[in-house]
């Protein structure tokens, strides 16, 4: 019996270890994949170079980049104001009952597929874009307006956590001392939940950098550094989901050590997010 | 200078404005799909074969390709999440290595699907020879699918009582038997949940599907035949131009099916919450 129960023991921690096998199985089958090409290239070159044409032996990822880093910009510049407002207002502001039911609906909204927001952007949004600002309707505005629409649900959903999470006697006491609400929140309840809504930022910005189909259907993926944001650019996702079907060779190579900076740039933005959250829990 | 009042006035409006914006939004797109989408979703749509690359006809063998590339991550997502849940809880304290498994977990649930897809694409594929198939998509999804499996679980395992394990223990059962016959039943709903929240995200994917799946339009008879699923279906239409309507309209079910499984999911935690609170 006992023999039975170190084994069934030893068993669940070899599935326990299952996720870590696999990170390192993917970062292990990347780097196999891609390092060959940023060595040959130099990492410099590969990553400040501004020039793409994998027939000549061009590889340079500099505009993907700026087009990744616009484009997520973007997205957090229309999803922060909305997100936070309508966090705050359903944490501090109404009712328990619309919370209730407001809530799981937002969340809700995080399983629509983000081909089905690529969709609506090509549809709904290129129109508006192309009447009131010009262009041809593909460009950073629309898929950061997209973006950020899509991020609104994550970053809601935690930020509302988190404020839930501050306990109710800071609130009594801020209010006894003759605070308004408005006053309670911005100097004691934000404070307070500040580690927690920052970590859903940042989870937000890992959605959006790492974001594929939707970009692909409305950013215009021209492989140039932007000048406005009416430019169509590309981003580093999208680079790997259009040219990997027909690569060969360097090229290929070059396409997954894209998903090597990508890769990198996902884990940086996890830790943050763990420390900031870890900080806060401490605290 | 504002009476503090007064400007808690201004505030409270401007925040009610952003939230309504929000839901707004987001009702926005889901009743614009439905309206257009809907008035195209028959029986016949559902049940027949699309003619003509999708210009014509049904999207019945997008629909099997769905269940099948979903059925099999899900096979495989199921007893390694809910085993690394169980070692959390009930095998371990908390500490370096349960840290490292967690902070493993919330990596995988970072990583961008078109990572998923080129490893997929590398190692099922290429390597193993798998070609683009049932097997390498529904293989590449597990592994995405993996970290919502092993969070919910946990949650639930964890809002089992102490006292239910006190007792069994108490009675004479080993750990094992304790947790096959007492902590597991009762977390079964939120377990449930996470696996139904499993399904949504492989319904939804595209990105993995064309890379490690294929996107070849017929009634997949083996696990290594390619599969086209409901979602790239509805990219490729979309995307190339094929059939707006069409495109609606599988537009229309994928956002009903998902809806529906969210909810069910949602109302599945929520009586678990329900019952050890």
């Amino acid at each position: 019996m006992k023999y039975r129960e170190n084994l069934i023991q030893i068993g669940l921690l070899l599935t326990a270890l299952s996720t870590i096998a696999i990170l390192f199985l993917i970062a292990l089958f990347i780097l196999h994949e891609g390092l060959p090409i940023i060595l040959k290239v130099g990492i410099k070159g590969f990553i400040c170079g501004s020039h793409w044409s994998p027939q000549q032996g061009h590889f340079g990822i500099f505009p993907m980049i700026i087009g990744t880093v616009w484009i997520t910009i973007g997205a957090l510049l229309v999803s922060l104001p909305l997100s936070l407002s309508c966090a705050i207002y359903l944490s501090e502001f109404s009712t328990t009952k619309v919370r209730a039911v407001l809530k799981p609906v937002i969340e809700l909204l995080a399983g629509i597929p983000s081909v089905v927001y690529g969709f609506i952007g090509m549809v709904v949004l290129f129109p508006m874009v192309r009447n009131y600002f010009g262009g041809t309707g593909p460009c950073i505005l629309s898929a950061a307006i997209i973006l950020g629409i899509m991020i609104l649900p994550t970053i809601t959903s935690i930020a509302i956590d988190s404020l839930q999470a501050v306990p109710y006697s800071f609130r009594e006491g801020s209010l006894s001392l003759g605070a308004t609400r408005w006053q309670t929140i911005r100097m004691v309840i934000l404070p307070a939940a500040k580690s927690g809504i920052l970590s859903g930022i940042i989870l937000g910005v890992g959605r959006a950098v790492g974001e594929t189909m939707a970009v692909i259907m409305i950013a215009g993926n021209s492989v140039i550094i932007p000048g406005s944001f009416l430019d169509p650019v590309r981003t580093l996702t999208a680079n790997i989901a259009l040219e990997m079907n027909y690569a060969t060779g360097d090229h290929r190579q070059a396409l997954f050590a894209t998903g090597i900076v990508l890769f990198i740039a996902i884990i940086i933005l996890n830790i943050i997010a763990n420390t900031i959250a870890r900080r806060g829990v401490e605290k | 200078m504002l009476k503090p009042i007064f400007y808690e006035q201004v505030m409270k409006r401007i925040l009610f404005i952003g939230t309504a914006i929000t839901v707004f939004i987001l009702f926005f797109i889901i009743l614009y799909i439905l309206k257009n989408g809907l008035p195209v979703v028959d029986l016949e749509f559902l049940l027949s074969s699309p003619k003509d690359f999708g210009r014509a006809g049904g999207i019945f063998p997008c629909i099997v390709g769905t269940i099948v590339l979903t059925l099999v991550a899900i096979i495989i997502a199921t007893p390694l999440g809910v085993g690394t849940a169980i070692y959390l809880r009930e095998y371990t304290r908390e500490g370096r290595l349960t840290s490292i498994i967690r902070f493993g977990t919330e990596c995988l649930a970072g990583i961008p699907s078109i990572i998923f897809g080129l490893f997929g694409f590398v190692l099922f594929v290429v390597y193993l020879g798998f070609g683009w198939s049932i097997l390498s998509g529904g293989l590449t999804m597990t592994f995405m699918i993996l970290p919502t499996i092993i969070r919910t679980s946990e949650e639930a395992i964890k809002s089992v009582p102490a006292s239910y394990r006190e007792v069994s223990l108490s009675l004479g059962a080993t750990k094992w038997q304790t947790i096959i016959k007492v902590v597991l039943p009762s977390a079964l709903p939120g377990i449930v949940t996470g696996i139904i929240l499993g399904v949504a995200r492989s319904i939804e994917e595209t990105a993995v599907v064309i890379f490690t799946a294929g996107s070849v339009l017929r009634i997949p008879t083996s696990l290594f035949d390619s599969c086209r699923t409901m979602s790239v279906h509805f990219y490729i239409l979309a995307r190339e131009g094929i059939s707006m309507e069409n495109a609606y309209g599988t537009a229309a079910i994928l956002i009903i099916t998902i809806l529906l499984i969210n909810m069910f999911a949602y109302w599945l935690m929520h009586r678990l919450m329900a019952k050890y609170s």
